[in-house]
């Protein structure tokens, strides 16, 4: 992990300094005095050498200073702590959707192979791949907030709601607080968010669940289950389920990743405050410090999951203890 | 079983289908077999000639895309081909339990090898403690010589071979079926093992008075643990009779092949083979199976299906060279 780590902040660092063009520029804008623009480069140290600047990023990051925003003149590590629980929350709550959907939509279509329920789970999974997350996202907008005003049009709670800043995640604080109109209400304004995001995921996940089940359902022990006399229930939830859970979870892990980062599009169509829409912006106007700073951070959460997921590994398979 | 060939097994033109895209597999055409109680019935014959898949009719464990296309099954006074799937899991692994060919795929990888066995016990003694289910558990494992507190909080991956089959065999035997099949329990394990595993079944089947069918292409094997013969060619029994008579007098001639081709210790002259190869069973020989290879074909073997006929009391054969003077 910590190699992962270094190799990501080496790249991203030198990716954002390729880039031909002038953040200084971008602040200042094209007509600021040449000595405006040096006295700029030299407080965001861009005026030394290459090399220098990457140690003395690297030797911040040991220290935990990521440097500061060029935008918002907050340090980094500040300003992801504010986007980036809004962005767990829709990630968690996208993969929870995906999971439970995926699972038992994949597990089903297996089992009822070639029956109507494993069409429609086909035909369900490849809109999930097909259909964009904009596409799907505006429509769903336009259908159900705009038509039929069923759920909300954005961002995480409504206005006159204040909710009690413990971990970040509005739902989670809700719940420790015991304060259920706020739950409601945030659990309202995650839905559509998480559903679009989720979707694609949760086909994915139900494509690879189908193909393992079908997988695990030819084997052997399976036909010794059978021949112990243990019923189909049973068989399949006893000696299938969590047989076919290895490649999912393997899935799951990579997933994650993808709904931290790839949160971006869904993030902007709900108005939802996130570290996508931040990252964006800090695009937008070659933020260096907070593209690099954010982008670490993702990866980091992001390889924290697939530690996660190679831990279950070796829960769900005990050949892999080893 | 009153009526019936056999008191405990009666199978009678059991015939299973494969669809698949090359065609129609007649994997089984017409398989004849019978059983009384405590029988030992050895099943021979090539691989591919159907032997497993008998076993696993007998289970009515056959899958998509196989299918039971005729015959019957009686076991036990049930005709267990017109059973319902809940019935038959009321049979299956209580009344006729299976050991199968490759012991470790057929144990559950990620499930302790003691929850395994116990699984079974508990299914079959519903009302058992957690603490009878385990002490069941290591009796089994004990009978079969395994120490049972180490063993049964393995994995089956931490099993060897031979382990692995002892398991199989503690589960099978854990429900006291009332008959026991093995499909071929010691292919796939080392020659020593094989005997070590064949004795511990022979000794358990010999001291539980257990009916058992052994399924296998190993003469000496069948010879030693069996009462009973089945030789099966391409989906048909051929011969059918008791092991003295089918290695002193084998009389189909594919038998008499099968039988001439086991290797004799101290033979110096070359082993005899049977011509030919093991037909297509998309598209089968017509009439007897086994023609093509015959050295005595006659012309109504290529067209008449010889029914399995008594040639001498308790010694079955399906073929024209014997029985009525009509058919010759």
């Amino acid at each position: 992990m910590v190699i992962v780590m270094t190799g990501v902040a080496t790249i991203v660092f030198f990716i954002t300094r390729i880039i031909p063009a002038d953040p200084v520029g971008a602040i200042l804008g094209g007509n600021a005095p040449i000595e405006l623009v040096d006295k700029m480069r030299a407080e965001l140290g861009l005026d030394k050498p290459i090399h220098e600047q990457f140690i003395d990023y690297v030797v911040g990051i040991f220290h935990g200073d990521f440097g500061h925003s060029l935008v918002t003149k907050k340090p980094i590590l500040e300003d992801i702590f504010t986007f980036l629980p809004a962005t767990m929350e829709l990630a968690i709550v996208a993969m929870f959707f995906a999971i439970i959907i995926g699972i038992i939509s994949g597990a089903f279509s297996a089992v009822k192979r070639n029956s109507i329920v494993d069409h429609a789970t086909r035909v369900f999974s490849i809109m999930g791949v097909a259909l964009p997350v904009f596409w799907l996202g505006l429509i769903l907008l336009f259908f159900l907030y705009f038509k039929a005003d069923l759920f909300p049009g954005g961002g995480r709670h409504s206005l006159f709601i204040f909710p009690e800043k413990i971990t970040g995640l509005v739902l989670l604080d809700a719940i420790i607080c015991r304060d259920w109109d706020t739950f409601k209400d945030a659990l309202h304004h995650i839905i559509l968010p998480a559903f679009v995001l989720g979707y694609a995921h949760a086909a994915l996940i139900s494509r690879i669940k189908r193909a393992s089940m079908l997988d695990v359902l030819q084997q052997d022990y399976i036909r010794t289950a059978r021949a112990k006399g243990l019923g189909k229930r049973v068989v399949i939830f006893r000696h299938a389920l969590r047989n076919s859970l290895i490649p999912v979870v393997t899935v799951i892990g990579v997933s994650f990743g993808d709904l931290l980062g790839g949160a971006v599009l869904t993030e902007t169509i709900f108005s939802w405050p996130g570290l996508g829409r931040y990252l964006v912006n800090a695009l937008l106007v070659l933020d260096y410090p907070a593209i690099t700073g954010g982008t670490l951070f993702i990866a980091f959460v992001y390889s924290l999951a697939n530690l996660l997921v190679d831990i279950s590994y070796a829960v769900l398979d005990p050949r892999m203890q080893n | 079983m009153e009526g019936y060939r056999g008191d405990l097994l009666d199978v009678s033109n059991l015939r299973v289908f494969f669809h698949t895209y090359r065609g129609t597999i007649k994997a089984l055409n017409g398989v004849e077999l019978w059983l009384n109680q405590g029988e030992r019935l050895g099943i021979v014959g090539e691989s591919g000639c159907g032997k497993s898949v008998t076993s696993l009719a007998f289970m009515q464990l056959i899958e998509q895309p196989g299918e039971m296309t005729g015959g019957r099954i009686m076991f036990d006074n049930k005709e267990l081909n017109t059973l319902t799937e809940k019935e038959l899991d009321s049979v299956r692994g209580k009344d006729m339990a299976t050991i199968f060919q490759e012991p470790v795929s057929a144990l559950n990888p990620v499930l302790k090898v003691g929850f395994q066995i116990g699984e079974n016990i508990k299914r079959i003694k519903p009302k058992a403690s957690k603490r009878e289910v385990r002490e069941e558990t290591a009796n089994m494992l004990e009978l079969v010589g395994l120490d049972s507190k180490r063993i049964s909080g393995f994995y089956p991956h931490e099993l060897s071979g031979g382990m692995a089959q002892r398991v199989m065999i503690a589960m099978a035997l854990s429900s006291s079926p009332k008959l026991l099949i093995a499909d071929e329990p010691t292919s796939a394990l080392d020659v020593t093992i094989q005997a070590q595993i064949l004795e511990l079944l022979e000794e358990l089947v010999e001291k539980m008075n257990y009916s058992a069918i052994l399924i296998t292409h190993d003469m000496g094997v069948a010879a030693e643990f069996c009462d009973k013969i089945a030789v099966m060619y391409a989906g048909n029994t051929v011969e059918y009779t008791t092991v003295e008579e089918i290695f002193n007098n084998p009389v189909h001639p594919y038998a008499k092949g099968l039988f001439k081709a086991v290797p004799k210790v101290g033979q110096t002259s070359e082993l005899e083979t049977i011509a030919g190869e093991v037909p297509d069973l998309v598209n089968p020989p017509s009439g007897c199976r086994f023609h093509p290879r015959c050295s005595h074909t006659k012309p109504i073997c290529k067209d008449g299906f010889p029914p399995l006929q008594e040639l001498s009391p308790g010694h079955f054969v399906a073929c024209y060279l014997y029985g009525d003077e009509d058919s010759k």
